[in-house]
């Protein structure tokens, strides 16, 4: 068996609109990524458990809430603390463009704003492995 | 990887990290995957399995999710292996049987793994069993193991679990469907869920009447039937407890030699066809002997029963004279 792409998708917080999620969470199957789908209403904590138990390469965060600079901030951290500084995190959702310079700087692998096409996000998710090879 | 006696240690010790890589190792079919399943044997064979398998969107997930409470109420480790189906077009999958699950997702003595079934019929993925083992050895007191939406064949899982839950929605199943041959000879405890609606109570009757007439199980086990609303929380305490008895019951069987021959010979056949599939695989891929037979063959040269016998008696050779 070949070393499928695991990704966890998540949302965190309160914002109530997984539609997107959901529609990524299939372009993705459908591009050959293993989807591992949460649903709503994630706590950070509950995303790193998952995340390590299901030994996942990518997180991807849907956030429309405005707050994906401190969720992105407070993840990673958490993310070196509990030993999976090797997942990548990605984020996509309503995302200002000039959000993503900072976004990038504090270790964000990846952002995919409102619009993005699935075209896009695929080849996006899959660069983030290949720069490795 | 780190250090491997430090990495089996961190698995033996627990560690869901540990664990979870270690089961990526397995899925990807990594070569140091087979020694470290090795090293970890020795600490498995502690678990009870309980398989849980029904059609798609028959409360499978949600069952199991009121079970791990209740198993946790009485304190017992709990690991759950979650199969969904890989899409046969992309090979891609969406694994979202841990929705129904969130309850449990920061408590440390859960442990949740999806895993996607990668092209395999029989409801469980090829990595299934050697996972249950992972969880096993890393100390979970009972394993739940949900299998892909199943039909009426997908009875794979009853050479892995000790006990087998299957899944009805009311409605679904007339006395005709539960007599023929199929998942339904290899349940334990049949589910009937979502037991809010109006036939239920028949359906939970006719599975009862039908159990009864095909008493004759090898085991001695009489099948149970139970009533449950998953949604609600409704029977899971009453389930919870069917399989603990059923537990019980497999520990004083005067014969339990024989389903456990049964099931070890299975799981060694399995892993003998897959050592000897591999074989195969390289040879197909590097003999130039193969190529060459499938030339003669597209010729029709060769004919393919000959060509069968060929490529066997080629492997053999290597096998034998390691060349």
């Amino acid at each position: 068996m070949e070393n499928k792409i695991r990704v966890l998708i998540a949302k965190p917080g309160l914002d109530g609109h997984d539609k997107g999620a959901k529609i990524v969470a299939l372009a993705l199957r459908d591009a050959g990524f293993e989807v591992i789908y949460t649903g709503l209403h994630q706590t950070l904590e509950q995303i790193i458990a998952i995340a390590t138990q299901e030994a996942v390469d990518v997180i991807g965060l849907s956030i429309m809430s405005g707050a994906h600079l401190p969720i992105c901030r407070k993840l990673l951290a958490m993310m070196i603390k509990k030993g999976l500084p090797d997942i990548r995190l990605v984020v996509g959702g309503v995302i200002p463009f000039q959000d993503i310079p900072a976004l990038k700087q504090m270790g964000v692998a990846a952002v995919f704003p409102g619009g993005t096409s699935f075209e896009d996000i695929n080849s996006g998710m899959k660069a983030l492995f290949e720069k490795e090879r | 990887m780190p250090d491997r006696s430090d990495f089996i240690k961190k698995i033996l010790a627990g560690d869901p990290g540990a664990g979870a890589r270690m089961i990526r190792l397995i899925e990807a079919d990594d070569p140091q995957a087979f020694g470290l399943l090795r090293a970890l044997y020795p600490h498995s064979g502690k678990a009870f399995i309980i398989g849980i398998t029904g059609a798609p969107g028959a409360g499978k997930s949600t069952i199991i999710n009121g079970l791990i409470t209740q198993f946790r109420k009485q304190n017992f480790k709990v690991g759950v292996i979650a199969v969904d189906p890989t899409s046969p077009f992309s090979g891609g999958a969406i694994l979202g049987d841990r929705l129904r699950m969130q309850t449990h997702a920061t408590d440390e003595n859960v442990f949740i793994r999806s895993m996607a079934s990668r092209g395999r019929a029989g409801g469980l993925s090829r990595a299934t069993r050697d996972a249950a083992l992972v969880l096993d050895a890393m100390g979970h007191h009972i394993l739940l193991i949900e299998t892909v939406g199943a039909g009426q064949a997908e009875f794979e899982i009853s050479y892995l679990a000790h006990s087998i839950g299957i899944v009805v929605v009311p409605g679904s199943c007339d006395g005709i469907q539960a007599v023929k041959a199929g998942i339904l000879e290899t349940g334990d405890i049949f589910i009937v869920n979502k037991g809010d609606m109006g036939d239920a109570d028949v359906s939970a009757h006719q599975l009862s009447m039908v159990i009864e007439m095909g008493k004759a199980r090898k085991t001695g086990w009489n099948p149970r039937v139970i009533k449950t609303h998953a949604l609600e929380g409704l029977g899971l305490a009453e389930l919870a407890a069917a399989f603990l008895a059923h537990r019980d019951f497999l520990g004083t069987d005067p014969d339990p030699d024989k389903t456990r021959k049964e099931r070890e010979t299975l799981y060694f056949n399995c892993l003998v066809r897959e050592l000897a599939m591999k074989k195969l695989g390289a040879f197909m891929e590097t003999d130039p002997a193969y190529p060459e037979i499938i030339n003669q063959l597209l010729a029709r040269e060769i004919d393919p029963f000959t060509a069968a016998e060929q490529v066997f008696k080629k492997i053999q050779r290597k096998m034998t004279h390691g060349k």
